[in-house]
């Protein structure tokens, strides 16, 4: 069977200064035109070569060759600059390759943005008409789908408002609406999902996992792992602008994160001068362990995780506490934490080095990335030695296999936290006297 | 296989690959394109009368006004000859194709800058921007046209079935704009300060069309090659079909059709060689 999209040694150049500063001003071809006998004359009298010297580039994309077949749903990773977009782009025939080629095999839509050509003094049905069509959909196929695509934004009684008067979110859900209507074979989906309030995002990841479902192919360029590893089977890991990785999604985000090229789990302050702290204490390290102790990138939801901390005491008499705050990828404080050690509590320490760590217990957090903010406190009288912010950040992965808190439901999951409940049944035996039963 | 019956030509497959010099048109793109063009027009129509606090009364504000103040200066003052016929209406009756003309080409020529935004998300053939932009223009032009008739119902000036002829010289400034926009709007893209000599450009252009002037002050063969400027034809093609001027479309027209011709011709492949690096430099 023919795949759906084959890539083969796609590449893309770009000269350097970033893509978009490449515009040039006529004035400067003129005056450099202008002036260019004087300096050729001028050159050629100290010897000097004629030749130009070729403008520096750079590869967004070199040599990448993938295939997916009709069907599958395929997530693409990597960290900012990787040549994700630069790749979608290509597939989406925005732009032209430098080397090698693609082939789609359907109908395509592309999503890299929602709410593209959104215009702000038309109304909300108007824009739908205008967006609609600009994503490639009929005329006729809008005009079908319209009342479906007003209720999915939820936004009837402002249909006929212009969208300058729209709330952001309100504009968010009628852009992600018109776009989630589309029914194209091929989707090539860009992190729309980074956008908007949860509950919005929420809705948005489960019409994806609706796409995926309806057998459509599905490349989902983002940078959520949890959405990643629930909605797409595979994944394929950019790096640089080639294919560092081409797997089982789990395989390959754990890989991912593991690396070098995640997010840091691991935090060090070698040189004690520029260390955030004070003349009481300095930081110097925070790090994401695993049970076994080993720096962990991403845990699984069942597992405890340690945030480690180290730092030294440089004036001996304070009492101290270490703190570590929890935020979720929303920016939510999902909890604080505060050191308890007994043996420390209200004594004071002295001065050297101190290595402390926090477990959390498994099956606890929920799936998502969690940013540690790290602090050190006296209380009496109040001083705080220092106070990172996003020292530290790690990822927990849900599993789909059926004994975590989400059991046998792969869907989306609310709440910050997904606490094992223990959960107790007990069987009374038939109910064979419905009043009895009743009272 | 199965994939043998699928290569059918009603399942499309895309190839993408880089391209290289000259390619082709594509017009047939452009026309499954129609439902995006249709829209984008509408669209600027749309915005232009929800916009401007005067809405419709601009599109003839401009070209009245004009006429105003060239029968005040060229009529009254400079006594210049208008084919025997009242001075404004020899000068509106120019005006309204020009400014349909003028507004199209400036218009364009922006129009893929202006559009970045689009350009940079979504794939669509390229050369539906500048066409819809110089097609807005017809609202305002119908606008004026229409004030054209009302004048020349109040100087008596009645149209002979010459009339037929009028929605050719339209279409001829049509074609006009969008060649010259086509150019400059690639341009624009390059060279960022394209943007100030479109000003000086149509101001320039104006004085070189019969506008407040007649043609017939030129002898042949020098008003034949005055042709080459299509807008000469359009001008004098309106004052023709509307006015009765004796300007009949001689020569001068078919230079006129070919010289928009070509212009939009190289324009349309000039437009297409640029085409596949608008999304990195707009």
């Amino acid at each position: 069977m023919m795949p759906a999209i084959r890539v083969e040694r796609l590449g893309k150049r770009y000269r350097l200064g970033g893509p978009r500063k490449s515009y040039k001003a006529l004035r400067d071809i003129l005056t450099a035109a202008a002036t260019a006998p004087f300096r050729t004359v001028r050159s050629a009298l100290r010897g000097g070569s004629l030749a130009k010297a070729a403008p520096e580039t750079i590869w967004a994309l070199h040599d990448v060759s993938f295939e997916i077949s009709r069907g599958e749903v395929v997530g693409i990773i990597g960290r900012n600059g990787a040549g994700k977009s630069t790749l979608l782009k290509i597939l989406s025939r925005i732009t032209d390759p430098t080397t090698g080629r693609a082939s789609i095999h359907g109908r395509v839509g592309s999503l890299l943005e929602v709410g593209t050509g959104f215009h702000p003094e038309l109304t909300g049905a108007e824009n739908i008409y205008l967006n609609g069509v600009i994503l490639g959909m009929r005329r006729s196929e809008i005009a079908r789908k319209f009342d479906e695509i007003v209720t999915f934004a939820g936004v009837e009684k402002f249909v006929d408002t212009p969208v300058k008067h729209y709330s952001s979110g309100m504009y968010l859900r009628l852009a992600f609406s018109v776009a989630a209507h589309l029914e194209p074979e091929i989707m090539l989906v860009d992190e729309v999902l980074a956008v908007g309030d949860s509950t919005f995002q929420r809705k948005c990841l489960d019409k994806m996992e609706e796409v995926g479902q309806q057998g459509r192919t599905v490349l989902f360029v983002s940078h959520n792992m949890p959405a990643i590893t629930r909605l797409c089977p595979r994944t394929i890991l950019l790096d640089a602008g080639s294919v560092a990785a081409d797997g089982p999604s789990h395989e390959v985000v754990s890989a991912y994160l593991s690396s070098d090229i995640g997010t840091k789990a691991a935090r060090e302050w070698p040189d004690p001068e520029r260390a955030p702290g004070n003349h009481v204490a300095r930081l110097r390290g925070v790090r994401i362990v695993g049970e076994d102790g080993r720096l962990a990138e991403s845990i699984d939801i069942r597992c405890p995780v340690g945030i480690e901390m180290t730092f030294d005491v440089l004036e001996p008499g304070w009492v101290l506490s270490p703190i570590y705050d929890f935020f979720n990828d929303e920016g939510l404080c999902v909890f604080g934490a505060i050191d308890h050690d007994p043996e420390w509590k209200g004594r004071p320490r002295p001065a050297g080095r101190y290595v402390t760590t926090a477990w959390i217990p498994g099956n606890l957090l929920s799936e998502g990335a969690l940013i540690v903010n790290a602090e050190l406190l006296t209380i009496h009288p109040m001083v705080q030695h220092y106070h990172e912010r996003h020292a530290v950040a790690f990822h927990v992965i849900d599993s789909p296999d059926g004994d975590t808190a989400r059991g046998e439901y792969s869907g989306a999951w609310p709440g910050v936290i997904r606490p094992m409940l223990d959960w107790r049944t007990r069987f009374e035996g038939m109910v064979l006297d419905e009043k009895a039963a009743v009272r | 296989m199965s994939s043998i019956a699928r290569t059918g030509p009603d399942v499309s497959t895309i190839v993408i690959e880089p391209s290289r010099g000259w390619i082709g048109l594509r017009l047939r793109e452009l026309w499954e394109y129609r439902e995006l063009l249709y829209f984008l027009v509408w669209r600027d129509i749309k915005v232009r009368y929800k916009q401007t606090a005067l809405g419709a009364a601009w599109a003839i504000i401009q070209p009245f006004f004009s006429m105003v103040i060239f029968s005040l200066f060229f009529g009254k003052l400079a006594k210049m000859p208008s084919d025997g016929i009242p001075y404004p209406i020899f000068a509106y009756a120019a005006l309204v194709p020009w400014t349909f003309f003028a507004n199209g080409l400036s218009q364009s020529a922006n129009s893929l800058v202006d559009s970045a935004n689009l350009i940079r998300k979504i794939y669509f053939p390229r050369l539906t921007i500048p066409i819809a932009n110089v097609l807005a223009g017809l609202v305002d032009f119908a606008l004026a046209f229409a004030v054209l008739l009302g004048m020349m119902a109040w100087y008596h000036i009645y149209p002979s079935a010459r009339l037929v002829w009028l929605p050719l010289f339209l279409l001829l400034a049509l074609v006009t704009a969008l060649a010259v926009g086509l150019w400059l709007s690639v341009l624009n893209v390059e060279y960022r300060d394209v943007r100030y000599t479109v000003p000086f450009i149509t101001q320039f252009w104006m004085f070189a069309t019969p506008i407040v002037y007649p043609s017939s002050l030129l002898r042949e063969p020098w008003r034949t090659i005055y042709g080459l400027n299509p807008m000469v034809g359009v001008v004098e093609g309106f004052r023709w079909a509307l006015l009765g001027t004796k300007t009949a479309p001689g020569p001068a027209i078919a230079v006129s059709a070919g010289a928009a011709l070509v212009l939009l011709v190289g324009g349309a492949f000039y437009f297409r060689r640029m085409e596949k690096t608008f999304a990195d430099v707009v």
